[in-house]
């Protein structure tokens, strides 16, 4: 018994070492979307594009797209643009895009100068979309299935590493299902 | 004095920062407006991780600090109010999280840790009381030895 005391002292060191260790290189900034498993927030806004046109949640019907909040305020959204670019031209990855808390001007002609990967862009400029899908920093990108559910949320950019490691898996799966 | 100066200007500074984030919002009565400062005192903001949405400045913060307050005009209870919220941004805008198996550690640490200590001075306790009881120190042999040496000592000491 007065053996085991001894221990005691070090079996404490690793039960807590190890809780501690699986919180190491988490980063504390990202977390987990409440909308995963439910369907896209109830929408309808004007197109960015085609200021006319109103868009609503059907818009994810059918395909599985990527979802990317973005707007020319934020820095980090112009650092992942290339990385969209090339999504939408080489791998052929429909984005849809939600220019989130911005105005229309800038938006197209950061559009116009940098090129367009997105497919449609919803107009959000007071950011009700954004709020109900928990957006709380551009860039932020979802995926979203053939039937309209969000899948995955990634806070941050986007590039190729996020791409082959993080979203092509969660794509693939989506696809696999839907 | 350029340094106290500094120091001035930016408690000043701050000053004006936390002025703007009191926006102004209408109250019906005093114990509405409570409710408001309570219920965005206990909600977290997703974006700058360790302030309330009432500290902080950041838009997000204000967004959720308008829909508080729209829901409340709407009638909503104060459950409603942070589901809808925690529906959006996840359990971690709530600064209270619920009782759940991943949250069990985190609400056990303080029942745990009291314990562990009580446990550790429960054990010193029953150990000295169990020490003052005990037989003496010494053996009737070791005892009579130690008188031995002692008296031989003496001889010498004296010789």
């Amino acid at each position: 018994m007065k053996r085991f005391l001894l221990f005691l002292p070090l079996l404490v060191a690793i039960i807590v070492g190890a809780f501690l260790f699986a919180g190491i290189g988490k980063d504390p900034t990202k977390l987990d979307s409440a909308l995963v498993g439910k369907p896209v927030p109830v929408f309808s806004l004007k197109s960015l594009k085609q200021p006319e046109a109103t868009l609503d949640e059907s818009l994810f019907q059918g395909e599985v797209t990527l979802l990317n909040v973005w707007g020319t305020w934020c820095p980090a959204c112009r650092d992942e643009h290339a990385d969209l670019m090339w999504l939408a031209q080489e791998r052929k990855v429909p984005i849809i895009g939600l220019n989130y808390k911005d105005n229309r001007d800038d938006a197209l002609v950061w559009l116009d100068r940098l090129g367009d990967p997105y497919r449609t862009v919803i107009y959000d400029p007071k950011g009700t979309l954004g709020f109900d899908l928990g957006v709380y920093g551009a860039p932020e990108t979802f995926v979203i299935d053939a039937s309209g559910v969000v899948r995955y949320r990634h806070v941050g950019v986007v590039n190729v590493e996020v791409w082959e490691q993080i979203l092509l898996p969660v794509i693939t799966k989506a696809r696999g299902n839907g | 004095m350029l340094r106290i100066m500094c120091f001035l200007l930016a408690i000043l500074a701050s000053g004006i920062t936390s002025a703007d984030v009191s926006a102004v919002y209408g109250f019906d009565s005093r114990s509405e407006e409570q409710r408001y400062q309570n219920l965005i005192a206990e909600l977290r903001c997703p974006k700058c991780q360790n302030q309330n949405i009432a500290d902080s400045n950041s838009p997000i913060s204000k967004d959720m600090r308008n829909a508080v307050y729209q829901m409340m005009q709407e009638g909503a209870s104060n459950d409603e109010i942070v589901e809808s919220l925690v529906g959006r941004f996840g359990e971690f805008v709530k600064y209270k999280p619920d009782l759940d198996s991943r949250t069990f550690v985190l609400w056990a640490t303080p029942a745990i840790a009291v314990l562990g200590g009580l446990l550790v001075v429960a054990g010193v306790v029953v150990r000295s009381r169990r020490a003052g009881t005990a037989a003496p120190a010494l053996s009737a042999d070791e005892q009579a030895r130690i008188e031995k040496m002692l008296a031989e000592k003496n001889r010498n000491g004296k010789a």
